[in-house]
């Protein structure tokens, strides 16, 4: 069962077979049902991600016939008005449908009728799984399907129910200009069921309008003969660039991610991908990222064919370099990390970032370079200006090593300590500074830390820490860990 | 060589000769550690950015310091360390860089497998003319670490104007290497904490140059000015007890 938040808590989005069996509905309060129904799965409903998948499924659906559209949450319309011969007729159009959407898993309704209104009442509506309805049955066909069927809002089925229109001949049946008192000429198209009478029997023309699909950002190159040389590879995307710059030129595109694909002459496919921490369409800047993955395309006995394509483009406005030449800051440096990414990767280049914690291995984390930068609130030099910064070693080691510390009993400062098997003795240390454990995030067995800045005799600084203090009941003696050197 | 530097170190020098008052014998002591000493001489921080490479011992975080006293305040740094030197001496902490006038917001940090990746990653920097420095970190000896490899960074970075810091941890020897300065860096007892006389205050540093390419050898005690974002150099004091005398008053004062 998925849910949705309500304004009093969750509600129930939608669910499978077996829970509407157990008597859920939409809409329902998730707390109650759960009273009925106390081992009740729920996830949370991704309202955004099933649109996507639906808009993806009506472009799939463009195998039948070029217009088709999504229609609300979970219905799809086409229009198939001169594609059903290619399929040989109707019926087997619908059976190559039923036969498809049950390969993909999916359940469906299908319904073949001369209005967009009319095929969605028999989809939605109709006693049959599959109908299919010729023109000259339509007012018949329809006639005995309740008013919902007319795509009418709730308010106004129940509005009509009232009145005591059931079924829509009942509705056809009353003087027009009855009605038209009724719903005047105005009123929208959900609320107004003169109009969606006039849709559904095709009175007024109701346009099925497809969604455009963008074209994608590709440049192909078929070769005169396999070529095997990465060299030749390098020439081809020189030119696959340049001609794929000005794609994305025209359509003010600065590509994120591009996919650089060999077609080989035994049928087999080798691909490398790139990807960039800003949107750009510099042909020299992209062809670089690709330098050191050209050798690993795999052209076995040849390439016949190349193709470079965006796999994913964000808006970038055409910009002009000023008189200077001066190249703008920002971009010089996101070009730097798109290099160093392309060659070391993405989890090797990293910037630290603040976190609201106050343990030093989490108060600071490292993210890939290329994400996108905080809010200057958010920013670690802002978070500076606020309050004066503790003290903080240079380096942080990123597991704390233990040591073997003499120290004043129970809790004085390190005297002497041996890290790596060498004795350092502590001539000055500072501190402490005491961390407890962040207890909504960690087990109650965490115990606290005492930080110390040491110096030792030879001058080395370090960062030091007792874990716990005699007696906190969590464990027994403390241990020391090494968990920073400083300059 | 850069005037400021002049400035800087003969103010400090006399200001410890007047603030000691020890007995006249090692007034005399000091007068021929003076007049023979060849350390007493402009600090040769190179006047433009050029390749420097910093020896440092594997339990010693100092060098980094000196590196970061050196570098424009405020300016994008890259920072580049083989898998050993994040392993071994830990990773940078951007809270931290605050203390040496820099930037967390503006560093990038990239993580090498090897000393290869790492000298590509640094040359790579240097192609990069918004950056204010590269910092590389390279553990021991490797072989990729050559007197080619050191020249094209050091040719690069003069073309640039880019600082270029090449720290080696742990490394035994010194090999052939091309760049304008080499120095070797230990830190040493730090200055007095202003509040608490028995913590460590501001780091300071013994840093022996030995071998540069325009400058003679010598060895200095280092220390990092943080109003006025400039590392100092100061010729350090022959007399272990006289050394302790200074420092004591320096504290006081």
């Amino acid at each position: 069962m998925l849910a949705r938040p309500g304004p009093h808590g969750p509600v129930i989005h939608d669910m499978n077979a077996a829970a509407a069996a157990l008597g859920m509905t939409r809409g329902a309060r998730v707390t109650d049902m759960r009273t009925l129904v106390p081992d009740l799965r729920v996830e949370d409903a991704e309202e955004r991600l099933d649109h996507a998948d639906l808009a993806r499924l009506s472009h799939w659906c463009r195998r039948w016939c070029p217009w088709t559209r999504t229609d609300g949450t979970d219905g799809l319309m086409l229009d198939t008005t001169g594609a059903d011969h290619l399929w040989g007729g109707e019926a087997a159009l619908v059976a190559d449908m039923r036969r498809a959407f049950t390969q993909l898993g999916l359940t469906v309704r299908i319904a073949i009728a001369p209005t967009v209104g009319s095929a969605w009442a028999f989809a939605r509506h109709g006693r049959e799984k599959v109908e299919i309805c010729p023109p000259d049955r339509l007012a018949a066909r329809l006639g005995s399907l309740p008013v919902a069927a007319l795509r009418l809002d709730g308010n106004t089925v129940l509005l009509l129910e009232r009145l005591g229109f059931r079924t829509i001949t009942a509705l056809a049946e009353v003087p027009r200009a009855a009605m038209a008192r009724r719903f005047r000429h105005g009123t929208p198209l959900p609320a107004n069921p003169l109009a969606r009478l006039d849709q559904v029997m095709g009175r007024t023309t109701e346009p099925l309008v497809a969604a455009a699909i963008t074209e994608p950002l590709r440049s192909l190159r078929t070769l005169a003969e396999p070529v095997t040389e990465p060299d030749s590879f390098t020439h081809v995307l020189g030119h696959l660039m340049l001609d794929l710059a000005t794609q994305m030129e025209a359509r003010n595109i600065g590509a994120r991610c591009l996919r650089f694909t060999g077609f080989r002459v035994d049928g087999g496919v080798s691909a490398i991908q790139v990807a960039t921490s800003r949107p750009s369409r510099e042909p020299e800047h992209l062809a670089k990222l690709f330098e050191n993955k050209i050798e690993t395309l795999d052209p076995g006995f040849g390439f016949e064919a190349m193709v470079l394509d965006v796999i994913d483009g964000q808006d970038l406005a055409l910009s002009q370099a000023d008189l200077s030449g001066e190249t703008d800051t920002g971009v010089a440096l996101s070009r730097l990390i798109d290099r160093l990414i392309a060659r070391l990767g993405r989890q090797s280049v990293l910037r630290p970032l603040g976190h609201g914690s106050h343990v030093p291995e989490r108060a600071e984390i490292l993210v890939p370079a290329d994400t996108e930068m905080p809010s200057p609130a958010g920013s670690m030099a802002a978070e500076a200006a606020e309050s004066p910064p503790p003290y903080r070693p240079l380096r942080l080691l990123s597991q704390p090593e233990e040591v073997e510390v003499l120290h004043a009993i129970p809790d004085g400062p390190p005297a002497r300590f041996i890290w790596r098997r060498q004795t350092h003795r502590v001539v000055r240390s500072g501190g402490p500074e005491r961390i407890a454990p962040e207890w909504w995030r960690e087990k109650s067995i965490v115990r606290l830390r005492d930080y110390y800045n040491v110096e030792d005799s030879a001058g080395r600084r370090y960062w030091i820490y007792r874990e716990g203090v005699a007696g906190d009941g969590r464990g027994g003696n403390p241990h020391w860990f090494m968990h920073g050197l400083d300059a | 060589m850069n005037a400021r530097y002049r400035t800087s170190v003969l103010s400090l020098v006399p200001e410890r000769l007047q603030t000691s008052d020890p007995p006249s014998a090692a007034e005399d002591q000091r007068d021929s550690d003076l007049s023979d000493a060849p350390d007493i001489q402009p600090p040769p921080l190179p006047g433009k950015p050029q390749l420097v490479e910093l020896f440092a011992d594997s339990r010693d975080g100092g060098a980094v310091g000196f590196a970061l006293a050196q570098i424009p305040r405020a300016q994008s740094i890259l920072w580049v360390q083989d898998r050993m030197c994040a392993q071994e001496m830990g990773q940078p902490h951007g809270r931290a860089l605050a203390r040496f006038g820099g930037d967390p917001d503006r560093l990038i940090l990239a993580c090498a497998r090897h000393a290869g990746d790492v000298l590509w990653t640094m040359e790579e920097g240097l192609a990069c003319p918004t950056l204010g420095a590269v910092i590389g970190e390279i553990w021991g000896e490797p072989k990729a670490l050559d007197f080619t490899a050191t020249k094209r960074l050091a040719l690069r970075a003069e073309r640039t104007g880019i600082a270029v810091f090449l720290i080696r941890f742990g490394a035994a020897t010194a090999s052939a290497s091309v760049a304008r300065r080499r120095w070797r860096v230990t830190s040493t007892a730090s200055a007095p904490h202003p509040h608490d006389p028995r913590a460590p205050g501001e780091p300071r540093w013994r840093t022996e140059l030995f071998r540069a390419r325009d400058a003679r050898p010598g060895t200095w005690e280092g220390g990092y000015d943080h109003a006025a974002h400039r590392l100092h150099l100061a010729a350090p004091l022959r007399d272990p007890a006289l050394a302790a005398t200074a420092l004591r008053r320096e504290g006081d004062g």
